[in-house]
């Protein structure tokens, strides 16, 4: 093939794409978010490493709302729906998303488990990550924002490891904080300044699902998400 | 290792093209992939490598290329070094990333019939 004649039996032709990659999943998050947004769904992409407390911090949520707002889950995970009979053990509904080799959910995967339900009579869907801290960072499923569950015993410099999944966040949950005690070393300010490095405005609540400190912090803060949003579909309609 | 999925996004994407064209190869695949697009590049190829048999992209050269990346000040415009305190020292405000999580594929070489 010569590339600068065109002699032989082909010639070469440049197309100009200058398209995301993802462009696909892309256009399958957007419908998602149109979906969530027409129906007063607020979808939160929960993520975080595994082990890092994301069903607890839902459970407690659960516990924390009672039957104050309706909320519905999916989960990811490679196998097994163990997070979401948990989650329906706490009163939420959940679909469970098994991923086999994937690491991460796409947004067709989410499109795929929403029930009528979930996409149509919930006024929260979490939809629980598989447990990875770098590939669910890239993957917009059409959530209206990414919250990351960092747990104090992965130590205080996993921003600065993982600063992809950081700067997407935002807000960090601080997970399991009744383990201080434990953990005498443990340099909350280290965390924050790891944080201020890799995310341009910080937003961090340090909670325990066990004994649900910051809980009521944190159920403020999605409290006003949705307050936001809902003035937002009121101004567009 | 979202790096397998990503590429086989990238076939796909590539093979309508060069189906739409009436291509019957693909010379040379270019890709821009920033530090920040949480993507390694070395995966990328390993992986471009391991799915491209069989397909149009069988004998096709995968090119990478790279952006910096660039952190400004959101209300004066001033740059912020990556790996700093992403804020201005000067006003306080919080950093915008303007570049360097480009995941972009930027241009596809189609060997296409001199009849077509």
């Amino acid at each position: 093939m010569c590339e600068d004649c065109g002699c032989g039996d082909s010639k070469i032709v440049p197309v100009e794409v200058h398209e995301h990659l993802l462009a696909g999943n892309d256009r399958t998050a957007a419908h998602n978010r149109s979906h969530f947004r027409g129906h007063g769904v607020v979808a939160i992409n929960l993520m975080g490493s595994p082990g890092a407390g994301k069903t607890a911090i839902l459970e407690a949520t659960a516990r924390a709302l009672g039957n104050a707002c309706r909320l519905a889950a999916i989960t990811g995970d490679l196998e097994t729906e163990r997070d979401a009979v948990r989650l329906r053990a706490a009163g939420i509904p959940a679909a469970a998303i098994t991923t086999g080799s994937a690491c991460h959910l796409d947004a067709e995967m989410v499109h795929h488990a929403l029930h009528d339900d979930m996409a149509h009579a919930a006024d929260y869907l979490f939809i629980e990550n598989v447990g990875n801290l770098v590939c669910p960072a890239i993957y917009d499923l059409g959530q209206e924002v990414n919250v990351v569950a960092l747990s104090v015993t992965e130590g205080e410099d996993k921003p600065l490891k993982y600063p992809v999944m950081f700067r997407r966040a935002d807000l960090v949950l601080l997970t399991k904080i009744d383990l201080l005690p434990a953990l005498p070393e443990y340099d909350r300010a280290a965390v924050e300044d790891a944080l201020a490095h890799v995310m341009p405005a910080p937003r961090v609540i340090a909670v325990s699902a066990r004994t649900g400190a910051g809980v009521g912090e944190w159920v403020h803060w999605i409290q006003q998400l949705r307050e936001q949003s809902t003035l937002a579909r009121a101004a567009a309609s | 290792m979202h790096e397998y999925s990503l590429v086989q996004a990238l076939l796909q994407r590539v093979e309508e093209e060069a189906r739409s064209r009436r291509a019957s190869a693909v010379h040379r695949i270019t890709v821009r992939i920033g530090p920040l697009a949480g993507v390694e590049r070395a995966l990328f190829a390993t992986a471009y490598d391991f799915c491209r048999s069989g397909t149009l992209c069988d004998t096709a050269e995968l090119v990478l290329t790279g952006e910096d990346v660039d952190w400004r000040c959101t209300a004066c415009g001033a740059q912020i070094p990556d790996g700093t305190r992403l804020a201005c020292p000067e006003c306080g405000w919080p950093a915008r990333l303007e570049g360097g999580d480009a995941l972009i594929l930027e241009r596809i070489d189609l060997e296409v019939p001199q009849d077509v």
